[in-house]
């Protein structure tokens, strides 16, 4: 019972119930890392400890929480994790953090983080809890890794900067799409997968109005 | 104890702040050797990298053995007000932990800017001595001199390398590599298209008198100057003044200027 429970918490974001996809939280950091593959990977990973940790953070301190501070509370939380993710990511990944910058600092304000600190961690113990993080954690990765691909191999024809498709500006024969290094590919890409996922999974389409 | 009381949130809160920021200081201070020895080589990459060496090739490994073999790359601590080399006993320096960034604040070892109403980089002060990169080729003879250069721009200090050639009068490369101007905008200095217009532009002019300009707009090819101007970045004029600026002060006589004439002269 609690197995399928926590099966659920860990896979039912990747698809059923995707942050991006479905909840369309978290767009702006997905628009903003995923010119490489590389930085969409390391925001991925970053994003995925965080919430990890912080759903747990929360979850374990619950009942301690005062209800009339706990925004501010599950805020320090989080910002302080990010802060030692954006430590250890300068000391380990110095040219990734110099290219991703403030995108790192950033996901102190990234929706889905905050999101599921209130709507789940507040309400369950810590273990299913940072299990639903690292879920939840997955789904927002799965967009930003797909959109990643696209955009670095049809943008500068490269994937992790190794060149697959040969530019015609260093004689190969791929024109290079400038459109995909620009933010607003990043809102094309997803807008496709979420018609893909809508329609392989019908229900996940709102009733009309 | 009701953590709803008034008692109970402060507590809370206090001891979650404690507990935060004791995360966050052990995090930083754990960290600041490797994250300073990360800062460490990536300065010896834009060394290299102004001097136009392939680092992208190149493991981290192979740059810092670069830069502990003198025959590759001699790093000189100058006096700016004379161009000599510093005699390093009689001034009390440590060349291991000397920094020109923290000296430039330091009241004993930077002094006024004196440019003489020309062209500075926008601050007051700067350091009294700084270090010059000499890039050596196969035969031990000097390829490039890489000089530090920093200054103004429109919201930040931008901090670089530029190279010059062997011939010290024409320029080798440039690079930045701590700045916080507008990405896409004054951020274009990092752009490797408008770095490489550098390349074998000429810094001065016969009389070895500092003549180079980042303009506004494009260079025109047919014209005279050409051989002395940089396109400037579009939708960024004052970064692009500042860069300008900075490196007619550098190379400058208040700058590096002394050094780089005994350099000619020999």
């Amino acid at each position: 019972m609690a197995d399928t429970k926590q099966k659920e918490a860990l896979l039912n974001p990747l698809f059923n119930n995707n942050p991006i996809a479905l909840q369309v939280l978290g767009i702006c950091s997905a628009l903003a890392v995923t010119t490489k593959l590389e930085t969409s990977i390391i925001m991925a990973i970053s994003v995925t400890v965080v919430l990890g940790f912080s759903n747990a953070a929360v979850s374990a301190i619950r009942q301690y929480i005062p209800s009339s501070i706990r925004i501010i509370v599950q805020m320090t939380i989080i910002s302080s994790l990010v802060i030692v993710v954006d430590q250890f990511l300068q000391a380990f990944a110095p040219a990734a953090s110099k290219t991703m910058s403030v995108f790192v600092g950033l996901i102190i304000t990234n929706c889905i983080v905050m999101g599921r600190a209130e709507a789940f961690a507040m309400k369950n113990p810590p273990l299913i809890s940072a299990i639903d993080g690292v879920g939840t954690a997955l789904g927002y990765s799965l967009i930003l890794i797909i959109v990643g691909f696209f955009r670095e191999l049809l943008g500068s024809g490269r994937l992790f900067g190794y060149s697959v498709l040969p530019l015609t500006s260093e004689g190969g024969w791929y024109v290079p799409n400038g459109l995909m290094l620009l933010p607003p590919s990043a809102f094309f890409l997803i807008g496709l997968i979420i018609w893909a996922l809508r329609t392989w999974k019908p229900e996940q389409v709102e009733a009309k109005g | 104890m009701n953590p709803n009381s008034i008692k109970g949130t402060l507590l809370v809160s206090v001891v979650l702040c404690v507990a935060c920021s004791l995360l966050v200081s052990s995090a930083a201070v754990l960290l600041r050797p490797m994250q300073e020895a990360n800062k460490k080589l990536d300065q010896q990459r834009n060394v290299l990298l102004a001097a136009g060496v392939d680092v992208d090739s190149m493991s981290s490994d192979e740059i810092v053995a670069m830069f502990n073999d003198e025959t590759k790359v001699e790093r000189v601590l100058i006096d700016l007000s004379t161009g000599e080399a510093v005699d390093v006993e009689a001034a009390g320096i440590d060349l291991a932990t000397y920094d020109p960034k923290k000296a430039a604040k330091n009241p004993e070892l930077s002094e006024r800017v004196h440019a003489g109403g020309g062209p500075t980089h926008g601050i007051s002060r700067r350091e009294k001595y700084a270090f010059v990169y000499q890039i050596k080729n196969e035969n031990g003879e000097i390829d490039k001199y890489v000089l530090p250069i920093y200054g103004k721009g429109l919201w930040s200090t931008l901090y670089g390398f530029i190279a010059l050639q062997g011939d010290v009068r024409s320029v080798g490369g440039v690079t930045f590599y701590e700045h916080k101007e507008t990405p896409g905008l004054g951020g274009e200095v990092d752009n490797p298209a408008w770095k490489a217009k550098w390349s074998n532009k000429q810094a001065f002019d016969e009389q070895g008198n500092v003549d180079f300009h980042v303009i506004k707009g494009t260079v025109d090819l047919n014209s005279a100057q050409a051989a002395h101007q940089v396109d400037g970045l579009s939708g960024a004029t004052i970064t692009s003044r500042g860069v300008s600026n900075m490196v007619q002060y550098w190379v400058g006589p208040d700058g590096f200027g002394k050094f780089l004439e005994k350099q000619r002269a020999q």
